[in-house]
């Protein structure tokens, strides 16, 4: 019995200082709350840096699905719409999309992060919501490819950091650094979209778009009877690693959104994951369908429609959910391509268009049905539904009709497309006066 | 003095240059070519559209040899690169008229053998 209550005097004692701090909360709550904010900042700093690291799949993919000669031009669009839109975004883009709201149309104030202390949590913020933007910048240079004037191109990136996808980002993501003074109209209704299949996706989706149409199709890819006709991409291997990069910067994208390390890091980690897997198998198993062999590069595609459906309804989905919402998504990009080359007659080189902005509203539209709380198969009602198509018709209308206008406006002034020539003998030699594989052999006659 | 040039089917090379080799032609030139002919070409399918792909990768071999070694390098040839079907390729016969060897200066049959 002595010996027992020394012991515990022994264990008291010891733990005295411990006891100490504990008596005083304040103390341990300072503590606990800093870690996490040190962990918050951590977490999304890793994340900024993954999705920063999808530039080069863009990259990658797009010069794969393209051809040799064009190579140069395309690494070059996809290098100059981060480095233009980081300083656009960061300048005036910010701002408008973070900024506090006088109307309802976009913030006014931040610009150059005026007001931020240096070692805030407001430069991480800024990091990671550069290289989102920058995301959205990048998805249309595979639609225009093989034929966009340099200089176009670099006045498009511009333009679309500095305002077009922040100030549709303002309404739909407004409050999530100054809080209900900034929050966006789409958000006010209730609109999901929890790392941007719409902001992002389809805004760039749908812009590219509209550069497409405005450009018309490559020299040569439809005959004079409007038959579509193949202009092969070419390197796959190197279009597939572009993919899994992808893949992997998803894992910033979708999971590092929550900007907080916490457990559900790990839930959107599988969520995400679940949905690209179920995309690649359902796109290959369509395409083997319709074409009668399992096409690489609608494989590819489809992994990738997987990943953009599930990027607005990641945290608020089931596993099962997310397989669904892949799987649908990866039938819907194989349908999309070949409606958009065969039908409508638009040359989309890599399939910009259906894997971002047809899936990208699919995946808004998904987390109307899927939510486990607001979704229609869960709760039975329409209004999360309804909200989700607003948010997306709403981004359709924005991207896309300003998207014909800035293409047009560049159209009419310094010119949107190469000449016939130059596009013959590649933008390689014609805009950069260099060509991608020096001392190797191209055979090509198309 | 005769230059041979035939055009066979890429997978057969290493079948032709193994035939060559057992009738001591050791000498040859070889080059990746593409061309068109009774074969027709085949399907193929990129990104959901269908087309013909027309021009087919050949190999194109040539060879210059003395008069005495046609028959052989020929039927070396045949030997390797026919399977029977409709594209095993086709192999020309062109008279050389002269043949220098850059190192020596040597001509005609010598410079060949």
């Amino acid at each position: 019995m002595k010996k027992k209550y020394l012991f515990l005097i022994l264990i008291v004692s010891l733990l005295a200082p411990v006891i100490c701090f504990a008596d005083e909360p304040s103390t341990l709550d300072t503590v606990k709350q800093e870690l996490q904010t040190n962990i918050n900042i951590v977490w999304t700093c890793i994340g900024a840096f993954l999705v920063f690291f999808m530039q080069a799949g863009f990259a990658m993919v797009e010069t794969g699905f393209t051809r040799a000669k064009n190579a140069v031009n395309i690494l070059m669009k996809n290098l100059m719409d981060f480095a233009v839109g980081s300083l656009a975004f960061f300048v005036i883009g910010f701002g408008l999309m973070f900024g506090t709201k006088t109307g309802w149309f976009c913030g006014t104030n931040l610009f150059c992060m005026s007001g931020s202390e240096t070692n805030s949590w407001d430069f991480t913020f800024l990091i990671f919501q550069t290289v989102f933007a920058a995301t959205a910048a990048t998805i249309v240079s595979g639609a225009m490819a093989e034929r966009t004037k340099f200089v176009s191109y670099l006045i498009y990136s511009f333009v679309i950091s500095l305002v077009i996808y922040p100030i549709f980002g303002s309404w739909a993501w407004g409050s999530l650094f100054k809080g209900p003074e900034a929050a966006g109209w789409l958000e006010g209704l209730g609109f999901l979209d929890f790392a941007g299949s719409t902001v992002v996706h389809s805004i760039g989706g749908w812009l590219a778009l509209a550069g497409a149409i405005i450009l018309g199709p490559r020299i040569g890819k439809y005959g004079a009877d409007g038959k579509s006709k193949p202009i092969l991409g070419h390197n796959l291997p190197i279009a597939a690693l572009g993919v899994f990069i992808l893949w992997f910067g998803w894992f910033g994208f979708n999971p590092g959104s929550t900007l907080a390390g916490n457990a559900s890091i790990g839930y959107i980690a599988v969520t995400t994951n679940l949905a690209a897997a179920a995309g690649a198998i359902v796109a290959m198993i369509v395409a083997w369908i319709i074409v009668g062999k399992p096409d690489a590069s609608m494989t590819l595609n489809g992994a990738l429609a997987g990943l953009v459906a599930i990027t607005a309804p990641c945290n608020a989905v089931s596993p099962m959910g997310a397989i669904a919402i892949g799987s649908i998504g990866g039938a819907l990009v194989v349908l999309s391509v070949i409606f958009i080359d065969k039908v409508l007659k638009i040359d989309d080189p890599v399939g910009a268009v259906s894997v971002h902005g047809v899936c990208g509203t699919w995946g808004t539209l998904s987390c109307g049905l899927f939510n486990t709380t607001t979704g229609l198969f869960y709760c039975g009602s329409f209004k999360q539904l309804g909200v989700q198509a607003i948010g997306a018709g709403t981004a359709f209308l924005w991207a896309f009709g300003l998207g014909i206008l800035l293409f047009l406006a560049l159209k009419a002034t310094v010119g949107l497309r190469v000449t016939a020539d130059e596009e013959l003998k590649g933008l390689d030699l014609g805009e950069h006066g260099m060509e991608a594989y020096s001392g190797f052999q191209i055979f090509s006659t198309t | 003095m005769k230059l041979i040039i035939a055009y066979i089917q890429p997978h057969r090379l290493e079948a032709v240059k193994t035939e060559l080799a057992k009738h001591d032609v050791a000498k040859m030139s070889v080059t990746n070519s593409l061309g068109c002919g009774a074969q027709k070409g085949y399907h193929e399918s990129y990104r959901g559209v269908e087309f013909d792909v027309n021009l087919l990768k050949k190999v194109r071999l040539e060879i210059a040899v003395n008069d005495t070694f046609v028959d052989t390098t020929v039927n070396a040839i045949i030997a390797g690169a026919r399977t029977g079907e409709i594209g095993d390729g086709k192999i020309f016969i062109l008279d050389l008229s002269e043949c220098i060897r850059i190192r020596t200066g040597e001509k005609g049959g010598d410079a060949i053998g």
